[in-house]
């Protein structure tokens, strides 16, 4: 007779940078159950929303998240265009657009560099984070810092790209091309790689609809969903790109959605900076009124909602914010459980989540008397899993 | 200067506890250990466990169910340890101060020895808040 055992992960451990605490029920290697505990990271910023004037709001959502440090302003603000029926100047549609997409870049080389730590692949996390600098550099090139970028507000943006910084962003871009290509082969061709993600935490077409599970995680499910193309905002009908599906839904067709997706940013990055028109960058809002207002874009990691609602005063009485990682972490429960456990590090991983993006409501949980394990354990079984891999493949080891 | 401390100016391993911040801050301490910044050349290196973490790098502002957590973490981490607040959440609370969530500032769960403000701080910044508390504990003679 099996029994089942429990295994807790965090909520303070390597696996993420963000404290959540998972507890995995296995019976001997096999997952049959995951519950996930969250709500370390809860911050009650929609209350606090209420307590600040519209335009300190695009401030206070942006420290939301620091990965998709621009996709909450972004939001907010369509929301309050939305409310207000405010006219966006073409040029700050074209640089909303640049900001969003050099986000994307670096939040998918950020995942895809912790994917590879927790498969083993220290290389592809140094290599990776790496490479992101330079796009960190191009935002401290446009707006003055690297995360936190400051750049949205309500009827436009709040600086101009200058003329004379276009030749060095797109000198950066062209040299991120080469490094995108190598990433693709590296990760792609790679047979360690392959048989390690390969069938592995799975989410079918019917489970990704069922789960109703949004971004990269759902494209890679074969849902071929995209806000930047279904409801377009910013300047994304104004440009040529394409939408990346797979139907595998197994974790090496979400990494490679995150790849190919790579490419696509760089291209509509190069084609706005080509198409830039010239002129006013801001609508200069004076007045807010009575109404309410939804704005949705595509963060890196899937849909983002936010609803203001106000009452022609200065701030809003109602703020209600949506993430994309609260759709996709619940999809964890299909993903893991089947798997091994040595599968699961990098199947918790795999759908890019933000707890600091997610924890709008707070469940605090009594029964805390349970052991708190770190997940250690967890990552380093993982890792031996990817180096059992390699021997036997005779790839030898690598550090 | 006892053996203990001695100890404590050389490889520093370090634990990042995040205390509900917006990951940025976490974020950069990541950065700091890749290659464009490299202390991974000094033997500073993120360590699994608090257990054996010389450092406690704590970001974010603490909320009322990562507070109790933050003090355990704390206590378990082997004496002595040297806690850094990184980012200017952990440092002052900036605008989650009128939260119904926040009870108090990290410096009143925890000693705190060194502060980076900056929203994030960048990794030079926060580089150059670990060095001076190195040189700060070289010139301690008693427990830090």
């Amino acid at each position: 007779m099996s029994h089942k055992v429990v295994v807790p992960i965090g909520p303070y451990h390597p696996l993420q940078e963000e404290p959540e605490y998972f507890r995995l029920y296995v019976e001997g290697e096999k997952v049959v159950d995951i519950d996930i505990v969250i709500g370390y990271l809860h911050r009650g910023i929609e209350k606090l929303s209420e307590s600040k004037h519209f335009d300190q709001v695009a401030f206070l959502v942006e420290r939301i998240c620091g990965i998709c440090s621009n996709s909450h302003p972004i939001a907010y603000c369509q929301a309050m265009e939305d409310l207000a029926g405010i006219q966006v100047p073409e040029k700050a549609l074209y640089i909303r657009t640049i900001i969003a997409e050099l986000e994307r870049i670096h939040s998918h080389l950020l995942w895809l560099g912790l994917a590879g730590h927790f498969i083993g692949y220290n290389t592809v996390w140094m290599w990776a984070w790496k490479y992101r600098e330079p796009v960190l550099d191009m935002f401290e090139m446009i707006s003055g810092n690297r995360n936190h970028y400051a750049m949205m507000k309500i009827g436009g943006v709040r600086r101009d790209i200058l003329d004379e910084d276009i030749p060095a962003l797109k000198k950066t871009l062209d040299d991120l091309v080469p490094i995108v290509a190598m990433f693709k082969g590296a990760v792609m061709d790679d047979p360690v790689i392959q048989s390690r993600l390969k069938g592995v935490g799975i989410l079918t077409k019917q489970q990704a609809i069922d789960w109703c599970v949004v971004g990269p995680t759902a494209r890679a499910s074969g849902l071929n969903m995209d806000l930047r193309r279904d409801d377009p905002y910013a300047a994304y009908d104004m440009v040529n790109w394409k939408v990346i599906v797979q139907e595998e839904g197994d974790i090496f067709a979400k990494t490679v959605v995150r790849i190919l997706e790579l490419g696509e940013s760089i291209s509509i990055i190069r084609q706005c900076l080509d198409k830039m028109p010239k002129g006013e960058f801001d609508a200069n809002v004076k007045q807010i009124p009575a109404g309410v207002g939804i704005g949705r874009i595509e963060a890196p990691r899937g849909e983002c909602f936010h609803y203001v609602k106000s009452d022609g005063t200065n701030r809003p009485i109602r703020h209600k914010i949506r993430a994309p990682s609260y759709m996709n972490v619940a999809s964890n429960k299909v993903g893991a459980v089947g798997g091994t456990i040595s599968d699961a590090a990098i199947t918790l991983a795999a759908v890019d989540p933000c707890y600091c993006c997610t924890e709008r409501t707070a469940v605090i949980e009594k029964s805390s008397d349970r052991k708190i394990l770190n997940g250690f354990d967890l990552i380093k079984l993982s890792q031996d899993k990817t180096e059992a891999l390699k021997e036997r493949m005779g790839h030898g080891t690598i550090k | 200067m006892n053996i203990k401390l001695k100890a404590l100016t050389k490889s520093l391993w370090v634990f990042h506890a995040a205390a509900s911040p917006c990951n940025n801050c976490d974020i950069e301490i990541l950065d700091v250990l890749t290659p464009r910044h490299d202390v991974e050349r000094f033997g500073i290196t993120l360590a699994g466990s608090v257990r054996h973490a010389d450092v406690l790098l704590v970001t974010g502002v603490p909320n009322y169910k990562s507070k109790g957590i933050l003090k355990r973490l704390y206590e378990q981490a082997p004496k002595p340890c040297l806690v850094i607040a990184i980012g200017s959440c952990a440092c002052g609370r900036i605008m989650f101060r009128e939260s119904y969530n926040s009870p108090c500032p990290v410096d009143e769960v925890i000693p705190v020895d060194a502060y980076v403000p900056g929203c994030p701080p960048k990794p030079e910044a926060i580089i150059a808040g670990v060095v001076k508390l190195i040189e700060k504990v070289k010139h301690t003679t008693s427990k830090v």
